[in-house]
C-alpha cells in the first residue's frame, strides 16, 4: 500500500482566551501503516504543534476519553484507522458537551451529573456483613447486568442524538442504558415506580425520536435501542397502573 | 493563591484512590480526590482479567484458602515481598471481593454441572456452590482464584466503586494535576496542583494526603499502560528528599502485549487455555516449563519467550521479532463472550480476528512492583501525614514479581486498609500549617513554570521536551529490559544522567499559556527521568537475579547478599539516587525453590 499524504483539518479554540474566535487549522501528515487518529494527533503535537489539546488515556477503546467528530461522525479516535478515511480528515470536538479546548470536551462532568440525577448506584437497605458468604446470584443474571454495564461513557451516542442536541436535560441513550442496568439488578431494591419521574417524560424515554443514530454511533456496539425499548415498556406498564 | 482545605486529600481516582476515599469518608471525614482524568477513565478500568481472592467456590478452586494464596504470592515474589503484608492482604481479599459484590459488581458466578476444559479435562461444578462467585485460572497460582466479570473486571469494579463515591457525595476534582507536595520537613500538608482545564494553580491543604497515582509504565517506550501512567506520585514523594522509593528496579513485563501497539492481551487468554506458538507454529512453553506451561509466573514466561526468540524462533516483522498467541481452539462462542474485549482489540487495532487468526505478541512493560515505600499501614517512610497505596506504593506485596490478579486485589484491599489507617491518623491530628511554608512551595512551582515558559533568553540550549522523553523511553527499552547486564545498565545510567541535565534546559515550542499540554509534560519530565534513574541504577547495583530482575551476568538469586529491599532517595542537586537497603521481612516461609519456572532443566526445542 502506498502511504498517502493526509490533511487533517482540526478545530481550534481556547475558551479561556477572551475575544479569540474558533477556527479550523490544517496539518499535513505522512500516513503510516496501521495509523490511527491517536497516532496522528500525537505526531502532530510532537512535531508540529505542541499546543494542540485532545484527550487520550487507555488508547485501547476501553476508557471512553477520546470521543470526537471524525468527518462529522462521533467516533473513538483511538480506534479509528486513517486507512478507512479519505485523504482529508476533519476533526471537531463532540457537540452537546462543554468545550475545554480544541478537541477536548468535558464528558466527565456530564456523565457525573447523569449518575447523580438517576441515582446510578445499587439502592439497598441491607448492610454488608463481612463474616457472611456473598448473596447468591445466577450466572445468567450476572452476565445480564454486565451486558447492561458495558457503556464506557464516551458520549458518542449523546453527541449524535437529535434530542440531546436540542434539550439540555435529555438523558440520552447512555442515560437510559444506565437506568436499565440498575433495573435488571436484583440487588437494587428500588420499585419501578421510583424511576417513573425521571424516565417517563420528555427528558427520558419519551424524548427519543427513534432516529437510532445512538446505536449506529456506539463504539461498543451496545444494543441501545433494545434497552431503550425495555425501559419504555416498563414505564408504559407503570403508566397504565398509576 | 486559590486554596482549598480538607481533612483527607487523595491523589488519584483509580481503584486504590476511590476505595481509600470511601473508607475515609465512612469515618465522617471530609475527603477530596484529585485526578488527572474523570475517575471512570482511570487506567484501572483497563484491567480485563481478574482479582485474586481465595473463595474456593469453583471446582478448580476447591480447597483454596488464604494460606495457599499467601504461599503463591510469596513464591511469586521470589521471596522479595513483606510477608506480614502478604498475609494481611490474602486474609482480607475474600471480604474485599464480597463487599464489591454487595456494592454491585456483577461477578461471574458458579453454574453447576459438568464442563470440559480446552485441554480436555472434565470438571464438575457442585450444586451447593451454585450462584457463588466463581474464579478463573491465572499464572503462578495453585488454584483457580481470579474472580472476574467476563472480560471487563476493572471496568465493573471501577464503575461500582465510583457509584459509591457519587452516592456518598465525595468530591472529585478531575483534570487537576498535583505538582508538588507541601511539607515542612516533618509533616505533609497537601499539594500544589495545576488545573488542566485552565492552567491555574491551586493549593490544597489537608490533614493527611494519600498518593494513589498508579504506576510509571510510560517511562518505557513499549508499555501496556495508559498514557497517563507516568509515575507522578512516585516522583512527588521522591522530590521531598525525605521519602524513599522501594525496589524501583522490579519492573514486570507482561508476556502478551499486542504487536505493535502494545495494548494488553489479558492473561485470561492463557488462563482460559490459549497457547504460545513460535514461527513454526510449535507450542514451545511445555518444552521449558512442562508443568505450568503458558501459566508459569509472568517473569518466567516473558523470559522464556525472549530466549526462544533469541534462538531464532521468533516471527520476523517490521516491528522486530514476535511470537503468536493462539486462542482459536477456544471456539467462537467463548472468544466472543468471555474474551470479547481481546477479540475487539485484535480486530480494531491489528485487523485480526482471533477466532480464525493468530495474535502477534511480545513481552511488554506492564507493572512496577516498586513505588513509594510505606509500612504495613500505608504510612510513607520519612514524613508524617503522607500515605500511599495501589501500584504507586511499595508496602511490598509483590516483591520482585507480581502474580496476575494480585494488582486489582491490591487496589481494593490496600484501599480498605490504608483508608482506615489514614482516617485514624487524620482523626487524631490537627490541621496545622504556616502560610509562609505553603507559600514557599507554591512559589517554587510558580518559579519552575516561569523558568520553562519565560526562561528562553537565559538558556544556552533549548531542549525539546518530546525529544528528551523519546530518548528516555528508548534507553530503558534497550538497556533496562527483561535481560539485563552490568555493561548495558551502566550505559543506561550514563545516558539518563546526561538526559537529566538536559531536562533542566527545556524550552517550549508553544506559548505554554493556559492548560498547555506541552507545559504539563515539561513539568513532569525531570521527575520521570529521576524515576528512570532509580530503575536503572537500582538494577545496576543489584548483582543477582530475582523475579523479574534478571541479570545475565548474575543469573542466580543471592539470598546471602540480596535478600533486601532497595530504597532510593534523591538528594536535591544530585543527578543520581542515593541507594540504601533494608532487610526483607520473612515470617512464615523461608526462601526456597519457586517450584515452577527457572527449573534447572534448560528445556528448549530441538
Amino acid at each position: 500500500m502506498k502511504n498517502r499524504e493526509l490533511t487533517l483539518n482540526i478545530f481550534r479554540y481556547d475558551p479561556n482566551i477572551p475575544g479569540r474566535e474558533p477556527y479550523m487549522q490544517p496539518y499535513s501528515l505522512q500516513e503510516t501503516e496501521g495509523m490511527t487518529i491517536f497516532i496522528a494527533l500525537n505526531q502532530i503535537r510532537e512535531n508540529q504543534d505542541p499546543s494542540l489539546k485532545f484527550d487520550f488515556v487507555c488508547r485501547a477503546a476501553i476508557c471512553g476519553s477520546c470521543g470526537m467528530l471524525v468527518n462529522g461522525r462521533p467516533r473513538l479516535a483511538c480506534k479509528t484507522l486513517t486507512r478507512d478515511l479519505p485523504e482529508v480528515i476533519t476533526l471537531m470536538p463532540l457537540p452537546v458537551f462543554k468545550l475545554i479546548g480544541d478537541l477536548s470536551v468535558d464528558t466527565g462532568s456530564w456523565f457525573r451529573q447523569l449518575s447523580i440525577k438517576t441515582g446510578a448506584w445499587v439502592h439497598s437497605d441491607k448492610s454488608f456483613n463481612p463474616n457472611c458468604q456473598e448473596e447468591r446470584m445466577s450466572n445468567e443474571t450476572a452476565l445480564k447486568i454486565y451486558e447492561a454495564e458495558r457503556c464506557i461513557e464516551c458520549g458518542c451516542c449523546i453527541a449524535g442524538c437529535a434530542t440531546a442536541n436540542i434539550r439540555d436535560d435529555f438523558l440520552g441513550a447512555a442515560g437510559l442504558y444506565k437506568i436499565a442496568r440498575f433495573m435488571v439488578d436484583p440487588r437494587d431494591e428500588r420499585p419501578e415506580e421510583k424511576y417513573f419521574d425521571v424516565v417517563s417524560s420528555e427528558e427520558g424515554v419519551f424524548g427519543c425520536l427513534g432516529l437510532m443514530a445512538c446505536e449506529d454511533n456506539c463504539p461498543m456496539e451496545l444494543p441501545l435501542q433494545v434497552q431503550l425499548a425495555y425501559v419504555r415498556r416498563k414505564m408504559a406498564l407503570i403508566g397504565f397502573r398509576v | 493563591m486559590n486554596t482549598i482545605v480538607t481533612d483527607v486529600l487523595i491523589i488519584g481516582a483509580g481503584l486504590a484512590g476511590e476505595r481509600t476515599a470511601i473508607e475515609a469518608a465512612n469515618q465522617g471525614l471530609d475527603v477530596i480526590i484529585l485526578s488527572l482524568v474523570p475517575p471512570r477513565r482511570s487506567h484501572s478500568t483497563a484491567a480485563q482479567g481478574g482479582m485474586q481472592a481465595a473463595l474456593g467456590n469453583c471446582a478448580m478452586g476447591r480447597g483454596d484458602n488464604p494460606s495457599i494464596h499467601f504461599e503463591d504470592t510469596v513464591k511469586g515474589s521470589d521471596w522479595g515481598c513483606d510477608q506480614d503484608v502478604a498475609r494481611l492482604f490474602c486474609e482480607t481479599a475474600p471480604t474485599a471481593v464480597r463487599q464489591m459484590a454487595y456494592w454491585g459488581v456483577p461477578w461471574n458466578r458458579v453454574a453447576a454441572g459438568r464442563k470440559r476444559l480446552p485441554g480436555g479435562q472434565e470438571i464438575y461444578e457442585l450444586k451447593e456452590y451454585e450462584g457463588l462467585i466463581t474464579a478463573r485460572n491465572f499464572g503462578g497460582t495453585a488454584k483457580w482464584r481470579a474472580c472476574y466479570t467476563a472480560d471487563g473486571t476493572g471496568h465493573t469494579i471501577q464503575y461500582t466503586l465510583d457509584s459509591i463515591v457519587i452516592k456518598l457525595g465525595i468530591k472529585v476534582h478531575d483534570r487537576m494535576e498535583a505538582l508538588r507536595l507541601i511539607h515542612n520537613g516533618d509533616k505533609c500538608m497537601g499539594v500544589v496542583a495545576r488545573c488542566l482545564r485552565t492552567g491555574k494553580l491551586y493549593t490544597y491543604i489537608s490533614k493527611s494526603t494519600v498518593l494513589a497515582t498508579g504506576g510509571c509504565g510510560r517511562l518505557y517506550g513499549a508499555s501496556t499502560n495508559a498514557v497517563i501512567n507516568e509515575g507522578s506520585g512516585m516522583f512527588l514523594a521522591l522530590e521531598t528528599e525525605l521519602v524513599p522509593l522501594g525496589n524501583m528496579e522490579a519492573i514486570q513485563f507482561h508476556p502478551t502485549g499486542l504487536v505493535p501497539v502494545w495494548i494488553l492481551i489479558t492473561e485470561g487468554a492463557r488462563g482460559d487455555g490459549g497457547y504460545l506458538l513460535d514461527k513454526n507454529h510449535h507450542r514451545f512453553m511445555p518444552d521449558y516449563e512442562p508443568k505450568k506451561k503458558e501459566l508459569a509466573s509472568r517473569d518466567v514466561v516473558a523470559r522464556r519467550m525472549i530466549m526462544h526468540m533469541r534462538k531464532g524462533y521468533g516471527v520476523e516483522s517490521p516491528y522486530g521479532p514476535h511470537l503468536w498467541l493462539d486462542i482459536r481452539h477456544l471456539g467462537e462462542k467463548h472468544i466472543n463472550t468471555n474474551l470479547r474485549e481481546i477479540a475487539n482489540i485484535c480486530r480494531n487495532f491489528a485487523g485480526i480476528d482471533p477466532v480464525n487468526e493468530l495474535i502477534p505478541v511480545r513481552p511488554t512493560q506492564h507493572y512496577s512492583m516498586g513505588g513509594v515505600r510505606t509500612n504495613i499501614n500505608g504510612a510513607v517512610y520519612g514524613i508524617k501525614g503522607l500515605f500511599a497505596c495501589g501500584e504507586a506504593a511499595c508496602w511490598d506485596l509483590h516483591g520482585f514479581n507480581r502474580l496476575g490478579g494480585n494488582s486489582l486485589a491490591e487496589t481494593i484491599v490496600s484501599g480498605m486498609i490504608v483508608g482506615k489507617k489514614a482516617a485514624e491518623y487524620t482523626l487524631g491530628t490537627e490541621l496545622t500549617y504556616s502560610y509562609q511554608q505553603v507559600n514557599n512551595h507554591y512559589n517554587i512551582v510558580r518559579q519552575k513554570i516561569k523558568n520553562i515558559i519565560g526562561g528562553k533568553l537565559n538558556k544556552k540550549r533549548h531542549e525539546n521536551v518530546f525529544e528528551l522523553k523519546n530518548i528516555m523511553e528508548d534507553v530503558l527499552m534497550k538497556h533496562v529490559g527483561i535481560f539485563r547486564n552490568g555493561k548495558d545498565l551502566l550505559k543506561a545510567v550514563n545516558a539518563l544522567q546526561e538526559l537529566y541535565h538536559r531536562s533542566r534546559n527545556i524550552s517550549l515550542r508553544s506559548s505554554g499559556t493556559g492548560a498547555s499540554p506541552e507545559l504539563g509534560l515539561a513539568l513532569r519530565l525531570p521527575g520521570m527521568i529521576k524515576l528512570a534513574l532509580c530503575v536503572a541504577y537500582g538494577a545496576l547495583k543489584r548483582t543477582e537475579s530475582r523475579g523479574s530482575h534478571y541479570r545475565e551476568d548474575y543469573p542466580r538469586r543471592d539470598d546471602k547478599n540480596w535478600l533486601k529491599r532497595t530504597l532510593a532517595y534523591w538528594p536535591e542537586e544530585k543527578d543520581l539516587p542515593c541507594l540504601k537497603y533494608e532487610p526483607v521481612k520473612i515470617t512464615e516461609i523461608p526462601p526456597g525453590d519457586r517450584g515452577y519456572g527457572e527449573s534447572p532443566g534448560k528445556g528448549g526445542t530441538s
